[in-house]
């Protein structure tokens, strides 16, 4: 509890976000959690499970399974919705399957839309959400910098910059027509290191992946993937190797590089991060597809 | 402020140097200026000094610099912020934009937004959730009238701590002079505009003078950077010390035995066993736990997002408002206010909104729109409607009462949005200035004889029989028609038609949208006075907007039967019994509904009437018939 007394600034981010996913709950029918295991996610989710206290959130959780996320992730999901008692709805694109979809084989940006983008339009569809909370924050690109907090979705899932209502003080316009939808970011406010220092003070579980250990490892354009099953190709003269490694961004695990740190702790994460010379960004190779690509996908209903 | 001392600071009490930057909150700033001025230049560069910027972003810059730059070789610092496409591509910031930055001291919260006049929308929108606002202003243009516009808005919207950050100054020479020619007559120009602080510092954003260290080539200047500026700021924490606010949000009932209102704190501090009013119903009691998933707290302050229980079982529901007993929020359904126009549809008087107010939301008009106000100077102009962007004070009336602070004394209870019912846009944001005390003063008589009462003894009951469609489309002949059947089986009616009414009581109005919306107020009214008499009420009105009958649903909740006289534009045109369709045709007539006006017919009408397929006859009979299926005959 001191921590609050001392830092303001996160006890402010707390209750913005905790005043966002209560005004969402109250304003919208059929409101779901996009829970993608990562640390903005388990953030996300301790703040619904302290808004609704001594209830329950009442939402369920999604993730968006693209079968390419490292296992670690999975048991990790699995333990959290079991340790915080909500219930967790899984959807993978059965067409993305079916025509053997992935990041090795299919390249980041086909791979990204089929099983990331599409499914996520597929399930929102299935189960008919007309809110989607997200973990995105806005100090992660420049077209987030923009995004609303309450950010509207045609019927077609689709985003239009240039037509975003205006927000203002802390009253967000929740109306939507049928079929129409809103994406919800509840951490816009907060930056990278917001995040972790509030899972330190609201001492939150992440995925261990976060924290270095040695890992199996192939350099591949100057990047470090994580060998996390036989289903990467080795290509010729790529040689597997145990590395010091942990991950800053989690994603899936072919299109995910791994930083070398000794950052063991979240203690060592933090003084990583204020020393680093690096946007978290730079991990995640589906980004740099081409110029303004967080735009483009955003603009087709990516997260 | 004046001209021997330029860099009068802040007189808040928190700039000490004992004070822990890092025990504040972030901060919250407004950077505005006229286009070319600097802003994101500005910002760009304050984020590169303090080595804020990754490496992969500086390269992403460089590359971008070369394809869209506008400073030559250099980085352009502003395109790390220009974030969509679009403006890149035009040079231009169009939209607000968020950065987020921390120094070791402090962290910042930034909103970009932009310069250009028909964007007001967009800086009041960054203005509302700022603490300070940066206004820059070219040292060799001096004050423009974009700055005024700015100085304005940022006041509108309360933000009461000012840095003038007059920039260029490596094109003006370091000229001390010019500086302070520019503050002295800023000081002057913003006197009205209730400032609490004016910061005026001299900067070169492209070079870095006196943005993050202290510039050698003004060694005049005996202010802070900007940076130590920001930094050192302490825009106090007033909220605490306003009467106690809290807005019900949410009520949590997991299971029988508890009950919590949950809510963000607007103003004031809590504490159990304090008293606390519900500032709607009147009713009082305690608080008898704040509830948190870390325990419960013996205290919580403005800005903290709490679950409140209560000692007595109070009816509360999302949108009351929980208040300090001894000093509670006004409640009223008719208040005085200024709003911005935000949408590209303009405002029509008299046309049903929904406003939201902190968790309330209810349909509300603008009753009367007082004048325009001219946000480069101030004056006040008279206006019959506002467009995007535009100013004005005007009245407005809610369906039901709701409880607010003038926004002068508290942001967080006196703003409000309005909401297009339709598009579902945000109209409008408000800004409540005071309740109208006629409204307050003006209780309901009470009667002895009621509505009820009066239709027994005329053995019926009271209906409003709205009849809209186009010109010619038969309204008045069928509603003539049912008039007569329902004289003749002895009910007590009166029948409103479009053109007798506008010969008398709206004789004043005209046919532009406005006026049309004020019409079929104004009949609604009339009709509703004449059920209170117990009369059934055939109104014959083209009608041509939803949001309008709509409106006079909800006036006459169960009462009121829509009517679509179906007939198709052609159909209409051919039969053209008052010869106005081809006068409209023909350019003769303006604002002709079907010719160059929208009707907008109803989507699920009580009864509609397919005229080209059915006589009128059959039109009044098939009216009669569905009166007796409702149990109103």
């Amino acid at each position: 509890m001191a921590w609050r007394d001392s830092l303001i600034r996160l006890r402010r981010l707390e209750a913005e976000a905790i005043h966002i996913i209560r005004e969402v709950v109250a304003e919208f029918h059929k409101p779901v959690m996009l829970y993608s295991i990562g640390k903005d996610s388990s953030a996300m989710l301790h703040l619904a499970l302290k808004a609704f206290f001594p209830a329950k959130p009442p939402f369920p959780l999604l993730h968006v399974d693209t079968t390419w996320k490292f296992r670690e992730m999975i048991s990790f999901r699995d333990q959290t919705a079991a340790r915080v008692g909500m219930e967790l709805l899984v959807h993978t694109n059965p067409d993305g399957v079916a025509q053997g979809i992935s990041p090795v084989a299919s390249g980041s940006s086909v791979h990204t839309r089929v099983m990331k983008t599409e499914a996520l339009r597929q399930a929102l569809d299935k189960w008919q959400f007309d809110a989607a909370f997200g973990g995105a924050r806005r100090d992660e690109d420049k077209s987030r910098a923009k995004e609303r907090i309450f950010s509207h979705r045609s019927a077609a899932h689709a985003w239009d910059p240039r037509n975003q209502r205006p927000e203002l003080w802390n009253i967000f316009n929740t109306r939507i027509n049928p079929g129409e939808s809103m994406r919800v970011f509840p951490l816009s406010n907060w930056t990278e290191i917001d995040v972790w220092e509030y899972i330190r003070a609201e001492n939150i579980p992440v995925v261990p992946l976060y924290f270095s250990k040695p890992r199996p490892v192939v350099e591949r354009e100057g990047t470090l993937i994580m060998v996390d099953d036989d289903r990467l190709p080795l290509q010729p003269g790529e040689a597997q190797r145990m590395e010091q490694v942990r991950f800053r961004t989690l994603g899936c695990y072919p299109l995910t590089g791994a930083i070398r740190s000794d950052a063991a702790t979240l203690d060592e994460i933090i003084a990583e991060m204020l020393a680093s010379n690096h946007s978290e960004r730079m991990g995640r190779l589906i980004d740099h597809d081409e110029s303004s690509s967080m735009e483009r996908k955003k603009r087709e209903g990516y997260f | 402020m004046s001209s021997e001392r330029p860099a009068a600071l802040l007189e808040t009490s928190g700039a000490s140097a004992s004070s822990d930057p890092r025990l504040l909150p972030a901060l919250r700033i407004l950077t505005c200026g006229s286009v070319d001025d600097g802003k994101s230049t500005l910002i760009g560069r304050m984020l590169y000094e303090n080595r804020l910027i990754f490496e992969d972003q500086l390269s992403a810059l460089a590359r971008d610099s070369q394809k869209h730059g506008t400073v030559g070789d250099d980085i352009d610092y502003a395109l790390l912020l220009d974030g969509l496409e679009a403006e890149r591509e035009q040079g231009i910031t169009i939209d607000v934009a968020y950065r987020y930055f921390s120094t070791p001291k402090r962290s910042f919260i930034v909103a970009d937004t932009p310069g250009h006049e028909q964007y007001t929308r967009n800086m009041a929108t960054g203005a509302s959730n700022a603490d300070v606002a940066v206004i820059l202003v070219d040292a060799r243009k001096g004050l423009l009238r974009q700055t005024f516009r700015h100085s304005i808005i940022v006041s509108l919207l309360g933000i009461r701590h000012v840095i003038l950050a007059v920039n260029k100054m490596d094109l003006v020479g370091f000229d001390r002079a010019v500086f302070e020619d520019i503050t002295s007559k800023f000081a002057a120009f913003a006197k009205p505009l209730g400032y609490k602080t004016i910061t005026p510092i001299p900067i070169s954003a492209r070079f870095g003078d006196n943005l993050s260290s202290k510039s050698g080539r003004t060694p005049w200047f005996d202010g802070s950077d900007m940076l130590g500026t920001l930094e050192s700021m302490n825009i106090g924490s007033e909220r605490d010390t306003l009467p106690f606010r809290f807005p019900v949000q949410w009520v949590n009932r997991p299971h029988l035995d508890f009950r919590g209102f949950c809510g963000t704190i607007a103003s004031g501090t809590i504490r159990p066993n304090d008293e606390i009013a519900v500032a709607r119903s009147g009713r009082s009691s305690r608080v008898e736990r704040i509830v948190t998933m870390d325990g419960d707290l013996d205290v919580a302050r403005s800005g903290d997002a709490v679950t409140l229980t209560l000692a007595d079982e109070l009816d509360i529901a999302r949108g009351d408002v929980l208040a300090a007993p001894k000093d509670r929020p006004q409640v009223a359904d008719q208040f005085g206010a200024r709003i911005i126009w935000m949408s590209s549809d303009p405002l029509l008087p008299g046309r049903s909104y929904l406003m939201k107010a902190g968790a309330q939301i209810v349909p509300c008009s603008v009753t009367e729109l007082k004048h325009r106000v001219d946000v480069s100077t101030l004056a006040e102009h008279a206006a019959k409607t506002l467009s995007l962007n535009e100013v004005g004070f005007c009245n407005l009336a809610t369906s039901t009462p709701i409880a607010f602070d003038p926004y002068a004394d508290n942001r967080d209870t006196g703003a409000f949005i309005l909401i297009d019912r339709f598009t579902n846009e945000t109209a409008a944001a408000g800004m409540i200035s005071f309740a109208l005390r006629r409204a307050a003063n003006i209780h309901h008589q009470d009667i002895t004889i009621t509505k009820s009462e009066r239709a027994q003894i005329k053995h019926q009951t009271p209906a409003i029989l709205w009849f809209t469609g186009l010109s010619g489309a038969g309204k008045s002949t069928i509603a003539n028609m049912v008039e007569t059947r329902l004289h003749a089986l002895g009910a007590h009616t009166v029948l409103l038609d479009g053109d007798n009414v506008r010969h008398g009581l709206n004789k004043d109005l005209g046919f532009t949208d406005a006026d049309r919306v004020e019409n079929i107020r104004r009949i609604g009214e009339v009709a509703k006075l004449m059920t209170e008499a117990g009369l059934i009420v055939l109104c014959s009105f083209i009608s041509p907007f939803r949001a309008e009958r709509r409106m006079l649903r909800e006036m006459a909740p169960g009462e009121f039967i829509e009517i679509f006289v179906d007939t198709p534009l052609d159909v209409c045109v051919a039969r053209d019994p008052k010869g106005l369709y081809k006068r409209a045709l023909a350019g003769q007539i303006k604002n002709f509904t079907g010719v160059d006006q929208p009707y907008e017919a109803p989507e699920r009408p009580d009864i509609r009437l397919l005229t080209a397929q059915e006589s009128a006859d059959v039109s009044a009979q098939r009216v009669i018939d569905e009166l007796r299926t409702r149990k109103l005959l």
